[in-house]
């Protein structure tokens, strides 16, 4: 048994990894930069992966999905990692892991078949709207208000880092709708893109560079209250299961990454000569590359954990806010230390450990910062 | 109709290959194995033309060890709706595999039978004629496009020849050999996957079909070609022309 065969080596998941890996090495890879240049992913990408059954991995058959477990999605997270664009697969993730999985949970009937099947088909592209200029890691601070008037919202305020500002179709929106309840005055609502009074602007980042992160403007957006997804009094409580979810893709992909990383530069250094000698036959790169593995085979170790409790539905939440943070930490230690070894090259963007260098940085930002998840962490080990 | 599609078990085209230290046949160890390229086209044909006739049933065969189920149920994930696998651990020649072919046709009366124009490891290229011969069945080799009559007797199919394309028409049934411009196979998706679990996956140990397999060559040696070397400047056209006939000996 080779490691993780307890969780997905099956022949379907053996099977299933395969096609994933086809569709990503022939569908994504060779369009890598060119996503860059666009700023975002081509959204004729989704339909593609909705016929194979890629973006409903873990979701109800009645509404397109596949009704599997989380073993069969964390196949499809690590082939997608090596897409060689990190942008491109933070905004599929975005659309499986970010923006959908409350939606599956908690929405009504009639909105799953509005909004949940199109985006498994790949017709649709989600975003997920939490974070504000004012409000990060603090999420109960946020201000965009959701204004009850006759069957409808009216929404006004601004939503801050947006992935899939450009492409998406609809928003899976925070807001306050109830000032007065504290945790229970939050809902999450189904936003369309092209609603009136809906605007929005995008950003230039430093690094994942294939996707199409924004600003957006809420002037009086009107939606049905049927566009709120479960309890209009348990938006906050919600929106804290969903991003369990989003934190297991970095857990996920990291490792993956930082082992796609560790083996091109082992490559090039095998092969570039400096003082008369191959880089990785000096000791201090051999020790370089054997630091690396040992944290990166912890890495996935860690992630392994993870998926399994996932897979057996056990609360995750004390392993997930770990793993996230060391998970990440690997990375960025990984893409650091490839640079330094690749010289000059490792500065240029057609680079893959420049990549990383640049794109790992976010991942101990986004969905949950280092610093917010060890504050989850020392709450339940309670130090 | 039914449409019997032929599927070997070959080592990935991107699999290094590395000899035995004997010379005669490959280190299996760490290969990856697929099905036959041009199997896998075969394959998706048969699948185009049971999207477009419905009741078509697509059947798979193939001859191998029992490992060859890996690559039949790739083929049932794909959409194909059953799959026989004859079950041997001995070296089938083509005129074997066209033997054990010509058995089950038998059997299971298809009104086609799709396959590979070759398999990539032998490169043979000879089984699909030879079965063509066994039954009397008009055969179409290196097909680059199928058009099945609407009556479903006969077929329009147009072969890749020198220079140019050749188009014949044939009475079904009838044996197809799949080129590589016939089409783009389509991967499995994962609804097809989980279904392919479920379909029918039928073992017949070869020895039950009382077909004579005795290998009729052997492989003397194998040999990879001369390794690439890096290139080479010359300072000029002089030398070059020496370089040319002293040590490449091309003029
Ligand atoms: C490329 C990109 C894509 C993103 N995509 C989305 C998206 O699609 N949807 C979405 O809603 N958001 C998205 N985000 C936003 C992201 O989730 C936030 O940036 C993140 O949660 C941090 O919030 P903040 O930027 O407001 O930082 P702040 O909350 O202002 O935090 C600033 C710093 O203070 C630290 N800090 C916070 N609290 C404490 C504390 N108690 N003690 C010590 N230090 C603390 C933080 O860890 C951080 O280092 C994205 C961000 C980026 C950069």
């Amino acid at each position: 048994m080779t490691a993780g065969d307890d969780i997905y080596g099956s022949a379907e998941h053996l099977a299933f990894r395969e096609t994933v890996r086809k569709f990503v090495q022939s569908e994504l890879v060779p369009r890598a930069r060119e996503f860059d240049h666009l700023g975002r992913i081509d959204k004729t990408v989704y339909p593609k992966m909705g016929a194979l059954g890629l973006l409903g991995i873990r979701w109800d058959p009645q509404y397109g999905g596949q009704g599997l477990d989380y073993s069969y999605h964390a196949v499809f997270l690590e082939e997608l990692a090596l897409c060689d664009n990190a942008g491109v697969a933070m905004g599929i993730s975005v659309q499986t892991d970010m923006a959908t999985p409350a939606l599956a949970r908690f929405g009504s009937d009639a909105l799953k078949r509005k909004y949940l099947t199109p985006a498994i088909r790949g017709e649709h592209v989600g975003a997920i709207a939490v974070t504000e200029p004012g409000a990060g890691s603090d999420v109960a601070a946020i201000k965009t208000r959701a204004v009850r008037k006759g069957d409808e919202w009216v929404i006004n305020g601004s939503k801050m880092f947006i992935t899939n500002a450009a492409t998406a179709d609809w928003l899976c929106l925070l807001a306050v709708t109830d000032p007065e309840a504290g945790y229970g005055g939050f809902s999450q609502i189904i936003v369309p893109t092209d609603r009136p009074g809906l605007t929005y602007q995008l950003l230039d980042k430093i690094g994942n560079k294939g996707s199409d992160t924004g600003l957006f403007f809420f002037e009086d957006v009107r939606v049905p209250l049927s566009n709120t997804i479960g309890d209009p009094h348990r938006g906050f409580q919600q929106q804290m299961n969903q991003f369990q979810d989003e934190r297991m893709v970095p857990i996920v992909m990291a490792p993956v990454v930082s082992r796609q990383v560790w083996e091109a530069t082992l490559k090039h250094s095998q092969e570039r000569v400096v003082f008369g000698k191959p880089l990785a036959k000096m000791q201090v790169n051999q020790h370089k590359f054997v630091d690396m593995m040992i944290q990166i085979t912890a890495a996935e170790e860690f992630a392994r954990r993870c998926i399994r409790k996932v897979v057996r539905g056990e609360d995750a939440t004390l392993d997930i806010s770990m793993a996230k943070v060391f998970c990440t930490a690997v990375e960025q230690f990984v893409a650091n230390t490839c640079v330094q070894l690749f010289g000059g090259a490792g500065y240029c963007w057609e680079n893959p450990a420049a990549r990383a260098f640049v794109d790992s940085r976010l991942v101990s930002i986004g969905g949950g910062a280092d610093e917010v998840m060890k504050q989850v962490v020392a709450k339940i080990l309670q130090v | 109709m039914k449409i019997l599609v032929c599927v070997k078990r070959v080592p990935d085209p991107e699999t290094v290959i590395k000899l035995t230290p004997e010379g005669a046949s490959i280190v299996t160890d760490n290969v990856k194995w697929v099905i036959n390229p041009f199997d896998e086209i075969a394959i998706e044909e048969a699948l185009r033309i049971k999207e477009k006739a419905a009741g078509t049933e697509v059947v798979l065969l193939s001859i191998g060890q029992k490992t060859a189920q890996e690559q039949l149920r790739t083929g049932l994930a794909m959409g194909a709706d059953r799959a026989i696998l004859v079950l041997t651990d001995q070296v089938v020649e083509p005129l074997a595999v066209a033997r054990v072919i010509e058995k089950l046709v038998g059997t299971e009366k298809p009104e086609l039978i799709l396959m590979g124009k070759q398999a990539i490891d032998d490169d043979s290229n000879c089984a699909g004629q030879m079965v063509a011969e066994l039954l009397g069945w008009p055969q179409a080799t290196f097909a680059s496009k199928v058009v099945l009559g609407g009556d479903q007797k006969g077929a329009q199919v147009t072969r890749e020849v020198d220079g140019g394309l050749e188009t014949l028409a044939i009475p079904l049934p009838a044996v197809v050999t799949a080129d590589l411009r016939l089409n783009e196979p389509r991967y499995a998706s994962l609804p097809g996957i989980m279904k392919a679990r479920k379909k029918e996956l039928k073992e017949i140990p070869l020895a039950e079909l009382g077909v004579d397999v005795a290998p009729r060559t052997r492989i003397v040696k194998l040999e990879t070609p001369p390794k690439r070397t890096g290139g080479r400047k010359v300072g000029s056209v002089q030398e070059l022309v020496q370089v040319l006939h002293d040590e490449a000996k091309v003029i």
